[in-house]
C-alpha cells in the first residue's frame, strides 16, 4: 500500500514571527493520490467515528473521480462548514481513528490512517473558492417564521445556517463585538485563518441571517421578551464560559492568565499586533503554560510566537500532569508546538505560585507526578510524589485547565433546567430545554467538546427546531 | 452607539473628567444603578468598562463619566458630538440592592462621584437619608457636585488642599459622622483604590456594612476571561459577573491596586507614541 501523502507545512523556521496558517493544505494532485489511498470499505467505520456522520467514502470517492463540487456538498449535508473542520477536527480521535487503517487498540489514529481531515480541508476549500452553493431549500411552512440564536460560535453557526437554508428568518444574538465565538477568540489564526471564518459568517448573511452583535441575552433582553417579539423558537449556544483556575496559592499574582483571556486578549483583541490595536499582552521571558489540550497548545505556541516577535530567547514550557500519550490534544498541534520549540514537563503538577514586591509572578512549584491506577476517564491518575517539590523559575503563566459553565443567562430564566455543573438539560434527541419553545447545544450541554460536536448539536437542534415551527 | 452630548466637567492641566450621553436604547431601557457597560472608541480599541451614571429611557440614551487615564479614555475624550463608537455593550453586572437601609453614607472620590450619582439618587427615592461624602485633590476637580446636593439628604465635601469644604479626606469626615451617630446601616464608596480602602478600615471598628464597587480590568466583563478576578474573603470572585459590588471588609486591596497597575508600562508606551506626549 502507498505511504500517505504528507501534508506541506509552513517551515517552522518562518512561524516565529507572524501568525500566518502553519498548515498549507493539499494540492489537487496530492488530494488525488490520498484519495486514492482509501480502500472504499464496503462497510466503512470511518462515518460512525464522525460526531455528525459524514458520508466519508462518498466524497472521498468523489474525489478520486475529480468531481469535487459533489464532494463539497456530500460534506455539506452533514456539516456546514467543511472547511473549518478540516482544519481543526481532532480526526485522530475520530474519523481516522475508525479508519480501517488504523491498528486495533490504539490511543489514536495510526500514520497510516487515510488523512481525511486533510482531504475534507481540500475539498471545503474547493466550494469555498469556486463558490459553490448548496441551494437552499425554503420550506413555504416557514415563510415568515422567526427563530432567534444566541450566541455566534459553532454550534449557533450551525443552526443558523440549517434554519436559514429551510426558509426561517434568523437573527443571531452575539454578546462580544465579533462574531464567531471559540472559533475567533480562541482558536489563533495560525490554526484558522480569518477570511475562512469571515467567509462562513458573510454566507450566513447572504441567505439571510441578521446578526447583532453587543447584544446580551438574559442582561439587555430576556427570553421572554424574545418570544413577545414574535421569535417561534430559541437556539442557546451559549458555550462554556468560566474558566477553571487551579485553586493554589498565588494564583491572581499578575501575569497569570487563564488562557480564555490570554487568547481572547491575542486572537480577538489582536494584542500581537500592539500598539497598533490597542490592547496589551504582557509577555514574560519564560512562558509556563499549565494543562495538556488544544488550548494549552494554542496558548503555548501563541506565548512562543510573541517572544520571538518581542525579540526574546524563545522559552516556553508546558506543564502536565500525566504523559505525552494522555494529552487529550491533537497529535498535530502537540508535534507543532514541539517543532516550533515548545518544551514540555510531564508528570509535574502546579502546587503554588510565588512572586515578587509588585505583586508579578516569578516561580511555579511543582511536585512530581509517577502514574498510578485508571481513573473513570481510562487515563491512568497521577500521583503526586511525596517531598518532590521543585521551582520553575517563570515570569508568565497561562493555565489552560477547561472551563464551566457561564451562568449569565441561566441564572436569570428560572425554569430553564441546567444540571449540578450548571449545563443546560436537553433531550438528547432533539436538543431541546425544559422550557417550551428553547433549544440549546453547543459546549452549554454537557460541557467541553468540539467544533464538530458543537455543529452537530446545532444542527440537530435546527431540525427539531423546524418540526416545532413548521 | 452616537454621542449625542459631550460636556467637558473638569478639563484643567493633568486632570481631565467628561460627561457624554450615547445613544444606547436598549440599555437605557433596562441599566439600573450599580451596573456598567464595555465600550470600544474603534475597531482596534480596547474594551473598555465603564459605569452607567444615568439611563434616560425617554431619549433612549445613557450618560458616562471618565477622566481620561490612559490611552483608551483618551481616545474617547477626543470623540465630538456625532460620532459614533465602535461597540457598546451593556447592561453588565450586578445591579446595587436598592431598599430602604434607613441612614446610609455614600462616599465618591474623584471620578468615582459620578458612579455614587445614580445610586445616591436611588437610595433617596427608596426613602434612605442619604449622607454624601465626596472627596477631590482640590475644588477644582470636585464634579457633580450639584447633582448629587439634590440626590441626598445631606452633602459634604473634602479636598486635600483645603481649597474647598473641610481640608482632609472623606474618610476624616466618615469617621467623624460615624462616632458621632451609631444608626448608619450601610457605607457605599466607590473612588481610587486606596480611598475605598482607607474607607473599609474607617468603618470596620463601627461594624458598619460597607460595599465598594470595584473598578478592576477587564477585557469582555461577561465573566469569560477572568481578567477582573479579585479575592474577597478568601475566594476568587470575577469583578463582572460576581461584582462589582463587594463586602469592602472582605476585599484584597493590596493584590487589586497591584493587578490594576500590570499594564502601566505599556499604557506609557502607547500614550507617548500616539498622543506625542504623556497621558496622565
Amino acid at each position: 500500500m502507498k505511504e500517505p501523502v504528507k501534508i506541506k507545512e509552513r517551515p517552522s523556521s518562518e512561524r516565529g514571527s507572524n501568525f500566518d496558517e502553519v498548515v498549507l493544505g493539499y494540492s489537487e494532485a496530492e488530494a488525488l493520490e490520498e484519495a486514492k489511498r482509501c480502500l472504499q470499505c464496503k462497510n466503512p467505520l470511518c462515518s460512525q467515528g464522525c460526531p455528525v456522520g459524514i458520508d466519508i467514502k462518498k466524497f472521498i470517492k468523489e474525489i478520486t473521480e475529480k468531481d469535487y463540487k459533489s464532494a463539497y456538498l456530500t460534506i455539506k449535508e452533514t456539516n456546514n462548514f467543511p472547511s473549518i473542520c478540516g482544519r481543526v477536527c481532532p480526526a485522530e480521535y475520530q474519523c481516522r481513528k475508525a479508519c480501517v487503517l488504523t491498528k486495533k487498540g490504539s490511543v489514536f489514529a495510526s500514520d497510516n490512517a487515510i488523512n481525511i481531515h486533510f482531504l475534507e480541508r481540500f475539498a471545503g476549500d474547493f466550494g469555498k473558492d469556486e463558490q459553490v452553493v448548496n441551494p437552499s431549500k425554503p420550506r413555504a411552512a416557514l415563510s415568515g417564521k422567526r427563530v432567534a440564536v444566541v450566541g455566534s460560535g459553532p454550534a449557533s453557526l450551525c443552526c443558523a445556517g440549517e434554519l436559514a437554508r429551510n426558509g426561517v428568518e434568523v437573527t443571531i444574538f452575539e454578546g462580544l463585538h465579533k462574531t464567531g465565538g471559540v472559533l475567533r477568540y480562541g482558536i489563533p489564526p495560525f490554526r484558522l485563518p480569518r477570511n475562512m471564518l469571515d467567509f462562513e459568517i458573510d454566507h450566513l448573511k447572504k441567505i439571510g441571517v441578521k446578526i447583532v452583535t453587543s447584544f446580551i441575552i438574559g442582561k439587555a433582553k430576556t427570553l421572554d421578551e424574545i418570544f413577545a417579539e414574535g421569535y417561534s423558537a430559541i437556539f442557546l449556544g451559549l458555550g462554556a464560559g468560566i474558566p477553571s483556575f487551579l485553586g493554589v496559592e498565588g494564583e491572581n499574582l499578575c501575569n497569570i492568565y487563564s488562557a480564555n483571556e490570554f487568547l481572547t486578549r491575542v486572537n480577538l483583541m489582536e494584542a500581537y499586533k500592539y500598539p497598533q490595536f490597542h490592547t496589551p499582552v504582557n509577555i514574560g521571558k519564560s512562558m509556563v503554560v499549565i494543562g495538556g489540550g488544544n488550548t494549552a497548545m494554542d496558548a503555548a505556541r501563541v506565548a512562543l510566537r510573541l517572544q520571538k516577535m518581542a525579540g526574546l530567547e524563545p522559552d516556553t514550557t508546558v506543564i502536565y500532569r500525566r504523559t505525552e500519550v494522555e494529552m487529550p490534544a491533537r497529535r498535530l498541534e502537540i508535534h507543532h508546538a514541539k517543532e516550533e520549540g515548545v518544551k514540555f514537563e510531564f508528570l509535574v503538577q502546579p502546587v503554588s505560585f510565588g512572586g515578587d514586591k509588585d505583586g508579578c509572578v516569578s516561580a511555579l512549584k511543582v511536585l512530581k507526578c509517577e502514574l498510578g491506577e485508571p481513573d473513570p476517564s481510562g487515563r491512568r491518575r497521577p500521583v503526586p510524589v511525596k517531598g518532590s517539590e521543585t521551582d520553575i523559575e517563570c515570569d508568565g503563566v497561562v493555565i489552560a485547565l477547561g472551563l464551566q459553565a457561564n451562568t449569565l443567562l441561566t441564572n436569570v430564566v428560572p425554569g430553564l433546567k441546567v444540571d449540578k455543573y450548571k449545563d443546560i438539560v436537553v433531550d438528547p434527541e432533539t436538543m431541546a430545554t425544559s422550557l417550551e419553545g428553547v433549544y440549546a447545544g453547543g459546549d452549554i450541554v454537557g460541557g467541553e467538546g468540539t467544533v464538530i460536536e458543537a455543529m452537530g448539536m446545532g444542527k440537530k437542534a435546527a431540525r427539531a427546531i423546524i418540526d416545532h415551527i413548521a | 452607539m452616537k454621542i449625542l452630548y459631550k460636556e467637558n466637567l473638569v478639563d484643567i492641566p493633568g486632570t481631565k473628567v467628561t460627561k457624554i450621553d450615547i445613544e444606547a436604547p436598549h440599555i437605557a431601557a433596562k441599566a439600573k444603578p450599580g451596573e456598567f457597560v464595555v465600550l470600544m472608541v474603534s475597531e482596534n480599541g480596547e474594551r473598555l468598562p465603564l459605569t452607567v451614571v444615568n439611563a434616560d429611557v425617554k431619549k433612549g440614551a445613557i450618560t458616562l463619566i471618565f477622566q481620561e487615564a490612559g490611552y483608551s479614555t483618551a481616545l474617547l475624550g477626543k470623540m465630538s458630538v456625532g460620532d459614533s463608537l465602535y461597540s457598546l455593550v451593556g447592561p453588565l453586572g450586578h445591579a446595587t440592592e436598592i431598599k430602604n437601609y434607613g441612614k446610609v453614607i455614600l462616599v465618591g472620590g474623584g471620578v468615582g462621584i459620578a458612579e455614587i450619582y445614580p445610586v445616591a439618587a436611588a437610595f433617596k427615592k427608596a426613602g434612605n437619608l442619604v449622607t454624601t461624602i465626596l472627596g477631590a485633590r482640590t475644588k477644582d476637580i470636585l464634579i457633580l457636585e450639584k447633582e448629587l446636593r439634590e440626590a441626598s439628604t445631606e452633602l459634604l465635601v473634602a479636598t486635600d488642599d483645603g481649597s474647598y469644604g473641610r481640608k482632609g479626606f472623606t474618610t476624616d469626615i466618615l469617621n467623624d459622622l460615624l462616632s458621632a451617630n451609631k444608626d448608619y446601616s450601610l457605607v457605599y464608596a466607590v473612588g481610587p483604590i486606596p480611598m475605598m480602602k482607607k474607607v473599609a478600615e474607617a468603618t470596620l471598628p463601627f461594624k458598619v456594612k460597607t460595599v465598594a464597587s470595584l473598578n478592576a480590568l477587564m477585557v469582555d466583563g461577561t465573566g469569560m476571561c477572568g481578567c477582573c478576578r479579585v479575592t474577597v474573603g478568601g475566594h476568587v470572585k470575577f469583578s463582572c459577573v460576581d461584582g462589582p459590588e463587594f463586602d469592602a471588609h472582605q476585599v484584597d486591596w493590596e493584590e487589586l491596586g497591584k493587578r490594576n497597575r500590570v499594564y502601566i508600562q505599556k499604557e506609557k508606551h502607547i500614550c507617548k507614541l500616539s498622543l506625542g506626549g504623556s497621558s496622565k
